[in-house]
């Protein structure tokens, strides 16, 4: 297509309709990318050009509008570009402005980021669009900062609106964001506070993030806020998003020439010679003569390779070290007995058995007296030790404890951990001869971390449908592993039922169903790994059958992690409950769960969750198929 | 090849208290006994006949206060002991007597044990803590008259006086003190003038104990952590830091350089006695007999080298005896 220039005075508006009906027939990509490339260049310096592309512009027809200025802002390589073709479009057409200020950033999130950074940079290089820049980013603030937002959004779109506002953080200058400052406070203290409550450890980083951000904008001098978290590519890409790069060629003076100039400049490397003369000692004693030495030579040294550090020794005794834990002052004996508790309790099962509720009662009150490494570790590995040498009271105990008063959330949810580990290490066959610590098949709960774990099981429920299906195809082509009775088996039941007894009964420091519902996902997903490791014992269909119902309970809980862990436990009762128990005895409660999967597949707003399942709806409907094959 | 530690070349048991202090007297002729006092935690002094290894006499001068300080004051018919009763007391052990002659109060709460130097024949002078927390007073025995009070300036807060060593250069030159503090620092005291000459940081706790080489003019002292500090004295009187030893374990009671000035020994809170050469500070021998903190060393003052002997006095109510290098 080609113009005539000159001072003709031709009609555009024939060109823009044109534009506007292929757009929305969206052959944006084909036109565009003719059109853009020849506007770029004939409008670098002339202004007849660009008072033409804005007409051109103009006159497309609003219906047609939002896809014309979707594909500019899509098509254009840079903002200042796209300055230069729309102008001040988005000013005086009010289509486009809902598209470029509303549409495109809180509606939409698919876009990528150049895309995003040539629609604020367009924003920002005209005194008459700037205000927009403001109202944009208020508005982003909103969204961001509103709780149900955060709950519900998925992460994709979380994180986009956060990478829309650090750089709308990184348009703005001085005398912008004084004006808005206090608004900026309020927004930013309201956005960490949803972001930091939830869950899942990705939104709480972009939170962090963001929050750290907007307080270095607003706070140049003084103390800026900084969180502690992983400093990974993904936040280093979001971080080097709040600060502008110059960009190479310049038509209108950009107001921020002088906050584009990053921290590039490399420090002068000051190399001093350090070689200082040794002054430490300034009386030189190699002046001293060597005849004097040698006199001497004949005082032969003694072995002295037995000269090490002194450490306290351990108590070889299990009351001893109650002892030692309960009342001692000697800080080393203390440290010594904590790192020695758990082989002393390994070694002495019959000892540990008279004492086991007494050692669990002083484990879980242990607090940290000296800074020992690993103390959290040595904590839980000898609780661990202790709850699987006498399982039944001290199973009793922990999980009568999980649900008293004035513990900390830490404390309940080390015993849900404890828990598990236990229930781990008595399910595992101990035919294979020792309890192999290093090659341990089956991956540990995490302490700290809550959505991990879900990964992980759902890669071993992942094998797990891939075994069975396998099997199923080609018959008993794998040897069966060495099998033993499974230790779980008699006491299963006994950490199963006490955890899910009251999860509906606040009390008044704990209330599972209200606040504290990280703990309640760590509970659910401890109960569906007992369901998983309670395979093959005789309750395990009661389990299920209290575990279909408790997830049916729970089923609409505003919290990811949450549903998570329930749609985990849906997959535990499917693998462990023989699947005769599973059709004869819970068919209703495996219908209902079946139609709330096909629910969440489709409406649930994490990803995670929705793969889960799917994945449960695909190992039910193996299930069946199986059933069905196998000769009645 | 290095040959293992050596055993103790005897014991002595008996103390039933843990020995805070220890000194030999052994310098006499034939008939005369080679002795060993020690200072127990039970108000104790016994009085150990080397040649029978038995305890001959006990002393009971301070009510059942320990006494951390012992010292022969010309051949062991005249003796010093000090106690945690806030007591110096000089005893007559001539011909089997064990009468407290007199009595200094020290009024000083603390454990710095006091240091005695002869001046000439029967007059000594002796360093003490003072009443006031960080001062230190020399007293002329047997006259008990006050030679002078050392005071800090005011905001060096130095502590209290932790050790104290009197010395002089060579016989006729004035009586200086060396004194180690609380927090860490060795000062050389001018006693006639009642200034201090010199200050040096050593440590960064306490300084335990010193001990200084008046014919090198090389000091070491030790402190409650793993640093052995060695400094010397140059013409001017100052105090500069020479050397440090790093040690495996923290924390030493005792310092004590042999009188021979080659080996020096050290007794530690990790129930080893060190031995090093003094002259490079190398590293000898690790006796580990003690089972429980070793609180002071001596060594002896037999004529013959050959029979020179190094005892050591531990918390476990233990004084093993040694001989080690004694062939030079």
């Amino acid at each position: 297509v080609c113009f005539i220039p000159g001072g003709l005075d031709c009609s555009i508006s024939f060109i823009s309709h044109v534009l506007g009906k292929v757009c929305v027939h969206g052959r944006q990509k084909e036109i565009l990318s003719v059109l853009v490339p020849r506007l770029t260049d004939l409008t670098k310096s002339d202004c007849i050009w660009q008072r033409m592309c804005w007409r051109l512009v103009e006159c497309v027809p609003d219906r047609w509008m939002e896809a014309v200025v979707l594909g500019f802002v899509q098509m254009t390589p840079r903002a200042d570009v796209l300055s230069r073709l729309l102008g001040n479009l988005v000013v005086k057409n009010k289509k486009a402005q809902f598209v470029v200020t509303q549409k495109m950033l809180l509606l939409q999130y698919g876009h990528t980021t150049a895309v995003l950074q040539n629609l604020l940079g367009y924003l920002s290089l005209d005194g008459q669009r700037r205000p927009l820049l403001v109202k944009v980013l208020q508005e982003l603030l909103e969204t961001w900062g509103s709780s149900s937002a955060v709950k519900h959004s998925p992460p994709e779109q979380q994180q986009y609106i956060s990478k829309a506002i650090l750089m709308c953080l990184s348009h703005l200058k001085e005398a912008e964001i004084e004006s808005c400052r206090q608004e900026l406070l309020t927004s930013m203290m309201e956005g960490v506070k949803c972001h930091l409550d939830s869950s899942l450890p990705q939104t709480r980083r972009l939170g962090m993030i963001v929050a750290e951000s907007i307080s270095s904008k607003i706070n140049t001098e003084g103390p800026v806020l900084k969180f502690q978290y992983e400093d990974d590519d993904e936040a280093r890409e979001l971080k080097s998003l709040l600060v502008q790069t110059p960009s190479s060629c310049v038509v209108s003076s950009l107001p921020d020439d002088d906050r584009n100039e990053k921290a590039e400049a490399e420090l002068p490397l000051v190399l001093e010679g350090n070689k200082k003369s040794h002054t430490a000692a300034p009386v030189a004693p190699d002046e001293e003569s060597d005849a004097e030495l040698d006199s001497d030579d004949d005082l032969i040294p003694y072995d002295m390779s037995e000269d090490k550090e002194l450490q306290a020794k351990a108590p070889v005794y299990i009351r001893d070290c109650i002892e030692v834990l309960t009342g001692s002052e000697d800080l080393d004996k203390w440290e010594a007995t904590v790192k020695a508790l758990e082989s002393l309790v390994r070694k002495n099962p019959a000892a540990t058995r008279e004492v086991s509720v007494e050692l669990a009662k002083i484990l879980l009150h242990l607090e940290e007296k000296t800074c020992i490494e690993g103390f959290v570790e040595l904590r839980q590995r000898a609780q661990v030790a202790v709850l699987t040498t006498d399982p039944l009271p001290v199973a009793k105990y922990l999980t009568s404890q999980f649900y008293s008063l004035n513990y900390s959330l830490r404390q309940r949810m080390d015993i849900l951990d404890v828990l598990v580990l236990a229930a781990q290490e008595l399910s595992y066959p101990k035919s294979h001869g020792k309890i192999k610590r290093s090659d341990d098949p089956k991956p540990c709960i995490q302490l700290l971390s809550g959505s991990d774990s879900s990964k992980d099981w759902r890669r071993i429920v992942d094998e797990r449908i891939k075994s069975k299906t396998r099997r199923f195809a080609t018959g008993q082509s794998q040897m069966e592993l060495a099998s033993g009775p499974n230790e779980f088996n008699s006491i299963a039941g006994h950490f199963f039922f006490p955890l899910i007894q009251h999860f509906d009964r606040p009390l008044t420091t704990f209330d599972l169903l209200g606040e504290d519902h990280f703990v309640l996902g760590r509970l659910v997903h401890t109960l569906a790994v007992l369901m998983y490791l309670a395979v093959n014992t005789v309750a395990a269909a009661a389990m299920g059958k209290a575990l279909l119902e408790f997830v049916w309970a729970l089923r609409f809980h505003t919290d990811a992690y949450v549903r998570q862990g329930l749609l985990s436990s849906i997959s535990s009762v499917l693998l462990s409950v023989p699947t005769e128990r599973l059709l004869e005895d819970m068919t209703e409660e495996l219908l209902e769960t079946q139609s709330w999967l096909g629910d969440v597949v489709e409406k649930d707003p994490d990803g995670d969750c929705r793969r889960m399942a799917l994945q449960n709806l695909l190992l039910m409907e193996n299930l069946k198929k199986k059933l069905q094959t196998v000769p009645s | 090849m290095a040959l293992p530690p050596p055993d103790p070349q005897f014991v002595l048991r008996g103390t039933s208290a843990a020995v805070h202090a220890l000194r030999f007297s052994c310098g006499g002729q034939e008939p005369d006994v080679p002795v060993l006092f020690s200072g127990s935690e039970n108000g104790l002094i016994h009085v150990w006949n080397l040649k029978t290894r038995r305890v001959d006499t006990a002393l009971d001068g301070h009510g059942g206060r320990s006494v951390y300080c012992v010292e022969t004051m010309g051949g062991k018919t005249t003796l010093l002991s000090q106690g945690r009763d806030q007591r110096i007391c000089l005893w007559d052990l001539a011909e089997g007597r064990t009468s407290v002659t007199s009595c200094v109060s020290t009024e000083s709460v603390g454990f710095c044990r006091c240091s005695l130097f002869t001046v000439a024949r029967g007059r000594w002078l002796m360093a003490m803590a003072a009443k006031a927390p960080e001062e230190v007073q020399v007293l002329e025995l047997p006259s008990k008259t006050s030679v002078c009070t050392l005071k800090p300036d005011v905001g060096a807060k130095l502590g209290m006086p932790m050790c104290l060593k009197l010395w002089q250069h060579n016989s006729g030159s004035q009586p200086l003190l060396l004194a180690g503090y609380e927090d860490g620092s060795v000062v050389l005291w001018n006693l006639s003038m009642g200034k201090a000459l010199s200050q040096l940081v050593c440590h960064q706790e306490p300084v335990m104990s010193l001990d200084f080489d008046s014919e090198n003019a090389k000091g070491i002292s030790g402190s409650s952590e793993k640093v052995l500090s060695i400094w010397s004295l140059n013409e001017q009187q100052n105090l500069q830091v020479y050397n440090t030893h790093r040690l495996v374990n923290a924390g030493i009671a005792d310092v004590t350089i042999r009188p021979d000035k080659k080996i020096l020994a050290t007794a530690g809170w990790d129930h080893r006695i060190r031995i090093f050469r003094w002259k490079k500070l190398k590293p000898l021998a690790v006796l580990d007999y003690h089972t429980a903190t070793v609180q002071c060393v001596s060594f002896s003052d037999h004529r013959n080298p050959g029979e020179r002997l190094l005892a050591a006095g531990s918390k476990d109510h233990r004084i093993s005896i040694w001989s080690l290098y004694t062939q030079t």
